[in-house]
């Protein structure tokens, strides 16, 4: 039984047919590892949630459409007194720029970082930022008071959506974030804005 | 494994007890080992349970500050707000148990292991000792489980409170404490497990059958293992993906799923519900397979549609990959993404309807016998179906927004799965018990135990329709008074279901004592699968000469 070239034959097969399947096993666990920078690709091309785009220069057509953009800030565990811009209407294609503020309430430096949609959320396609105070890390020292700029236009192909067609108003929304910069651990994982490098920490839960 | 089999040629030698049951490489012994695990853990599940509708039978908090006081050592508020968390630890290890340690270990390691090879008339599993692992890995799962509840959870709390979903923000940052480490470590165990073994089922069932019995000659038991294995391969390296990120995040430092370091809580829903929504149908394709003898035999008919049969499993697995984001109408997803799932949700009611109407006309016709399995089985495809309805309303996403996260979801999927897979269960037990047991059991005990349970369970679970149509939600240890009544009668089904589970034990025992000797086929006709021609019990070692199949 044991020298039997038919029973060597099927243990081969089961091998094969075993390691197929162990095949599908790391596939689905190596995909749902690449599911992290799938999904923030597909938010950034989509504008998938609200996720607003990122443009090099101002739109090349300017639509006789006007739209209103409302801005919204939130800043739970930052130290600042951080306040969004008034409401601006504002033609479609045309760039406009708006101030956020923040003040630094405590007697040392503190960093923050912003995360930012729009809502509706099908808007984040067509709203486009040239500059913003969200793509880098903001440091405001001691009692310091700053103005945070927001260069932005809205696309006009966002006529061509029938459900965005008769829009009124975009709310762009910021949530700053605190930086620590006291330790050095690294945090890259899962990013769904366009910032790319940041180096901070986070507190361990683990105990 | 070759000279395993030439040194236990010689006549059904059984090998000692230790060796047989620790060291256990044959299919038979191993499906016994995991369906005594399931009653194992079951019994602790089932107890969590109870517990949870005694504290809900009426408004207030009155069991679990005095259980979390007595297991804990909480006093005066403290144990009022212990108590709460350990409410929030017993609804999560109450579905953590039930999913992962009792249903699967039931259906697809206890009837499948011992079933599957003689119903394809293969000897054993394809790696008998890969078997033995993956059942050894599940008592070690439930252990970290069980040690989890009684490690610091939540701030002030023990145990892991978070639901069975383990969603971040509160698995990860509101839950400090190791209990989530042992939980995640627990699933990532019992999916090892799972995998293991569906690796170990899909080589069997691909390569062992014997000759004659090609893949449309296949029960539709092993259909449905076939299946659910895939299910198992496809969706749990997902789970464990999802988990491992969860673990980084807790303990390392990442950011997977923290938006203030970039991530994102929902990406994680996403990777939950793909391996999520997959699980429910693990849970439910190998009682479809359970059913779909018990219901041949007793009404003396083949199964009415094999191949359509078949294929409604193939194709309800398949589809039950693209429908997950139905669990997540309200994060926010966008309304052409939730009409998507909307429409791709309710086309599995088709095969699932191929299925329920396949059943029927089965009996129609038939030469019916309401012995003990047929009525568990007929109870399932009743109970199913009403389960299956309230699906259709919930895939709905306006329905949905109003029903998330109420006691209607938490009736809809106890239809499915309480009064669904663990009547599959039940059935498969009466059905095959002469077969492994060898003994008969008393029919009286079998049909007092069914009608009990169909009782109370129906009892327990259909107010929760009602209360959750009112708006109570889910996981909450309190209501307000106007939702008493109802939460009442829940309550006392729950005690009708724990007496049907005496008379359970009640059946076995007295079948065990008695020893009333089983012939090969107590079925008669209506009996045509493989495991009816061998003895019963089966010997040690089957088809030592491969049976033809015409």
């Amino acid at each position: 039984m044991t020298a039997d070239p038919a029973d060597k034959r099927k243990s081969r097969r089961n091998v094969a047919t075993a390691g197929m399947a162990l095949g599908l096993v790391v596939g689905m666990g190596a995909l749902s590892f690449a599911a992290v920078p799938l999904y923030k690709i597909f938010c950034q091309v989509t504008g998938y949630g609200g996720t607003t785009q990122r443009a090099d220069a101002g739109s090349d057509q300017i639509v006789d459409r006007k739209i209103t953009i409302r801005f919204d800030a939130n800043a739970p565990d930052v130290p600042w007194d951080f306040r969004p811009a008034a409401p601006v209407t504002v033609r479609l294609g045309e760039s406009a720029v708006v101030n956020y503020t923040a003040k630094n309430l405590i007697d040392r430096p503190s960093s923050g970082q912003a995360s930012f949609n729009v809502t509706p959320e099908m808007a984040g396609a067509y709203f486009n930022k040239i500059d913003c105070f969200c793509f880098t890390e903001q440091t405001l020292q001691p009692g310091e008071k700053v103005d945070m700029g927001i260069t932005f236009y809205v696309d006009p192909d966002i006529l061509d959506v029938p459900e965005l067609a008769d829009l009124k108003t975009i709310t762009l929304s910021y949530t700053m974030f605190p930086l620590d910069r006291d330790s050095d651990a690294v945090a890259s994982a899962g990013r769904t804005d366009n910032v790319t490098t940041r180096s901070i920490a986070r507190k361990t839960t683990g105990d | 494994m070759a000279t395993v089999a030439a040194h236990d040629a010689h006549h059904d030698h059984k090998p000692s007890f230790f060796k047989r049951w620790f060291f256990s490489t044959n299919h038979k012994d191993i499906g016994i080992l995991y369906l005594m695990f399931a009653l194992t853990s079951g019994f602790i599940a089932v107890t969590l349970s109870i517990f949870m509708r005694m504290e809900l039978q009426e408004p207030g908090i009155q069991i679990f500050d005095g259980l979390a006081s007595i297991i804990y050592g909480f006093t005066g508020d403290a144990a009022i707000d212990g108590g709460k968390q350990m409410y929030n630890v017993f609804v999560t290890m109450h579905a953590v148990l039930m999913m992962f340690l009792v249903v699967i270990p039931a259906l697809f390691g206890g009837f499948g292991n011992y079933m599957m090879p003689i119903m394809i008339g293969a000897p054993d599993m394809a790696f008998p000792r890969m078997n033995n692992i993956s059942f050894w890995l599940l008592p070690v799962a439930l252990i970290l489980g069980l040690i989890g509840m009684f490690m610091p959870g939540n701030a002030g709390g023990y145990g892991p409170g978070q639901g069975w979903t383990v969603y971040p923000p509160l698995s990860t940052s509101a839950a400090p404490g190791p209990a989530m480490d042992f939980v995640i470590l627990s699933l990532h165990l019992s999916g090892a497990s799972s995998i293991l073994g569906s690796i170990n089922f899909i080589t069997t069932i691909f390569n062992m059958r014997a000759p004659g019995m090609t893949m449309h000659k296949m029960p539709l038991f092993a259909w449905s293992l076939l299946v659910t294995a895939f299910l198992l391969l496809l969706s749990l390296p997902v789970l464990a993906g999802a988990i491992t990120m969860l673990l980084t995040d807790r303990n390392f430092g990442t950011a997977f799923f923290a938006p203030e370091y970039g991530g994102d809580p929902i990406l994680f829903q996403h990777l939950f519900w793909f391996f999520g929504h997959p699980e429910v149908y693990i849970l439910i394709l190998p009682a479809f397979g359970v059913v779909s003898h018990v219901i041949s035999t007793f009404s003396r008919k083949p199964i009415f549609g094999y191949l359509g049969m078949a294929y409604a499993m193939v194709a309800i697995g398949a589809v039950g990959f693209i429908v997950w984001a139905h669990h997540m109408y309200t994060t926010g997803i966008s309304l052409n993404t939730q009409r998507y799932f909307v429409f791709a949700t309710m086309v599995i009611a088709v095969p699932t309807g191929i299925k329920i109407f396949s059943w029927i006309a089965t009996m129609w016709g038939g030469s019916i016998r309401f012995t003990t399995p047929m009525l568990w089985s007929i109870g399932f495809v009743f109970l199913f179906t009403v389960g299956g309805v309230t699906g259709v309303q919930l895939a709905n996403a306006g329905l949905d927004r109003a029903y998330h996260d109420t006691y209607y979801v938490v009736a809809h999927f106890h239809y499915v799965l309480s009064l669904g897979a663990v009547f599959g269960i039940f059935a498969g037990w009466y059905y095959w018990w002469p077969k492994i047991t060898g003994t008969m059991y008393n029919e009286l005990y079998g049909k007092l135990h069914f009608w009990i349970m169909f009782i109370g369970v129906n009892v327990t679970f259909f107010p929760q329709h009602f209360l959750g149509l009112a708006g109570m939600p889910r996981r909450y240890i309190d209501y307000p008074d106007a939702f008493a009544g109802w939460n009442f009668v829940s309550s006392i089904g729950s005690y009708i279901s724990v007496v049907a589970m005496v008379v359970f034990a009640v059946g076995a025992i007295e079948a065990l004592i008695k020893k009333r000797p089983a012939a090969a086929n107590p079925w008669g006709v209506g009996a045509t699968t493989l495991e009816w021609q061998l003895s019963s019990p089966p010997p040690f070692h089957q088809w030592e000469e491969l049976p033809r199949i015409r």
